[in-house]
């Protein structure tokens, strides 16, 4: 039997054989419930649109065409770069990097300071920081949209203590976009620079000061370095939801801070009622995302080999 | 003393603070006007419970209950399904030694948290569409198994991880069968795994929002669906009642979870 085996539980082969039978439940339902979706998604993306929502299975690069390519109002002029749509990606892409430098400005300070607690105040600290993301992402975006408008409590006390005399016109712009990026995916990015601190060795600290270094120049130089692989993954944690965010665009946003999640949508639950579009749109979508995963994954396992 | 110089830099703790008040801030604010006795959401009139009376007897409320009737049941089916298979491909990955596809699988398990929410959201709407199904709480359904396996996947296998096989091993040694052993003794010592990962998967069906919006067909909504619709035309003293008790409600559950396990650490 199995009892030779290795100590290590992840090498256990007590249930040896026995894998397929287990995992067919998994296979199946992402399998045909994900998979097989975003296979008939890619397809959807190469076929003719029908109006008012579905398609006519069609070959057409229609979809794609009219992403990149603007050919005037009627079709017959050279076709020139349609920058329409490559501002909203280049536009969310930015709102998203922005939303995650912000996590991380804020976040690896926090991430320290929680780490640097004694062991009881470092789980209450985390419990502190991780308990509004277990609050429905709807209600906090809602609360977030409630607090900043113009008429909100923000301005009122901000307009009461003399500090503003207006509102500050937050609501309906980029910068309250990101502040709701930042709200919903705080704890992404705390969390792995949690980790990566805690296990930080001291004694290169130490190190660093018998070398004369001070508190700022060890930072920069050793302490960052260490943590990086924290920081990346916070950073991408943050990044990639941030990028196909629905809610805090759409609720927060104005019309100048329309992002890929509501171009999106627009295609199938709007007005536009465009399927190959809304099919090609979050395709290009998911290549961005992929780039950056593979991208991560290939620095994960060069790191690894080092 | 010079050692805790080093972890100190200044400024770090106000950020922290910051941190905290910039994520408390807003849920505070809606649950305190919650209370509002105004119907205006601006204007403070004193404290009464009158919106917590209209979510249960007034005229939106039959609509908010059966969405919040659809959204428990959704999310405790969908918790339960995936627990189910995660807990048996957990089994695989860490107790039937090596196979082919291995790391594909742990590939497919993950892959849910890699698809961007909105592209999850268009895939399933797409083929639920293709195929025929009507939108409705069959279609929720599946898509939140979907997306939720992940997510108890991960506390169900760390669990796993840090459980040794030599109980396993030892009854087996005494004549179990490999199916007895897992039910006997492995699945008893899963039990806070497993818990917290019906937890999660739970809050997270919940929580959804954007795949539910688009597989729910017209006339079907959740929770998190009603919600959004009503604050299309602005945030009414209601909704902030109804987002007060589902803030509760979350709490209530991160706690729990929290406690049961640390309880689960303490027996190991």
């Amino acid at each position: 039997m199995a009892a030779m085996a290795p100590g290590g539980a992840s090498s256990s082969e007590i249930y040896k054989g026995n894998a397929s039978r287990l995992l067919l439940p998994t296979w199946v339902v992402i399998g045909v419930f994900l998979l097989v979706p975003v296979a008939l998604m890619a397809t959807y993306s190469f076929l003719t649109k029908e109006f008012r929502g579905g398609v006519i299975w069609e070959f057409s690069l229609a979809a794609y065409d009219q992403f990149f390519l603007d050919r005037g109002l009627f079709g017959d002029e050279p076709p020139r770069i349609e920058w329409t749509f490559i501002t909203i990606f280049w536009r969310s892409i930015w709102q998203a990097g922005l939303a995650t430098l912000l996590c991380l400005l804020i976040g690896f300070p926090t991430a320290w300071f929680i780490a640097t607690r004694e062991a009881r105040m470092r789980t209450v600290w985390l419990l502190i920081v991780t308990v509004p993301y277990w609050v429905n992402l709807l209600i906090r975006t809602v609360s977030m949209k409630f607090l900043i408008r113009d008429e909100g409590p923000l301005n009122a006390m901000l307009l009461w203590s003399g500090l503003i005399d207006q509102p500050l016109g937050l609501i309906n712009t980029n910068l309250a976009v990101q502040l709701g990026l930042f709200y919903s995916y705080l704890p992404f990015m705390v969390l792995p620079i949690y980790a990566a601190v805690e296990r930080y060795d001291f004694a290169l600290s130490e190190a660093a000061a018998d070398l004369y270094a001070g508190r700022w120049t060890t930072l920069r130089l050793v302490i960052l370095p260490v943590v990086k692989p924290g920081l990346i993954a916070g950073c991408i944690l943050v990044f990639v939801p941030s990028l196909g965010a629905f809610l805090a665009p759409d609720l927060l946003g104005g019309a100048k801070s329309f992002m890929i999640g509501s171009l999106i949508e627009e295609q199938f639950k709007g007005a536009a009622g465009n399927w190959p579009f809304g099919a090609a749109a979050a395709m290009i979508l998911m290549s961005i995302v992929m780039v950056v995963l593979l991208v991560y994954a290939r620095s994960q396992t060069r790191e690894a080999k080092a | 003393m010079k050692q805790l110089d080093l972890r100190r830099f200044p400024g770090f703790f106000a950020i922290t603070l910051l941190c905290v008040v910039v994520l408390y801030a807003p849920l505070l604010v809606v649950s305190v006007y919650s209370f509002n006795a105004s119907t205006s959401i601006t204007n403070w009139g004193g404290v009464s419970l009158e919106w917590y009376v209209d979510v249960f007897t007034g005229p939106e409320s039959p609509k908010f209950q059966r969405a919040a009737m659809n959204s428990l049941i959704i999310a405790v089916l969908a918790g339960l399904c995936a627990t189910l298979i995660a807990t048996s491909a957990a089994v695989a990955m860490h107790r039937a030694g090596r196979f082919k596809g291995k790391t594909a699988t742990f590939a497919l398990i993950n892959l849910p948290l890699m698809v961007p929410e909105v592209v999850t959201a268009v895939a399933s709407l797409i083929f639920f569409t293709a195929i025929g199904f009507s939108g409705g709480v069959g279609t929720i359904l599946l898509a939140h198994i979907t997306f939720c396996i992940p997510f108890a996947y991960l506390p169900i296998a760390a669990r796993m991880q840090s459980v040794p096989d030599s109980y396993e091993q030892a009854a087996m040694d005494l004549y179990a069968t490999p199916w007895e052993a897992f039910r006997l003794i492995l699945l008893p010592l899963m039990m806070p795994g497993i818990f917290s990962g019906f937890l999660l998967a739970f809050i997270i069906s919940l929580d959804d929002f954007l795949i539910t919006n688009f597989v729910k067909g017209a006339g079907v909504e959740t929770l998190p669906t009603a919600i959004f619709g009503a604050v299309k035309q602005g945030i009414k003293p209601n909704i902030m009642a109804i987002s007060t008790l589902m803030l509760g409600v979350s709490v209530v559950f991160v706690t729990l979870s929290w406690l049961i396990g640390r309880s689960g650490q303490a027996k190991t």
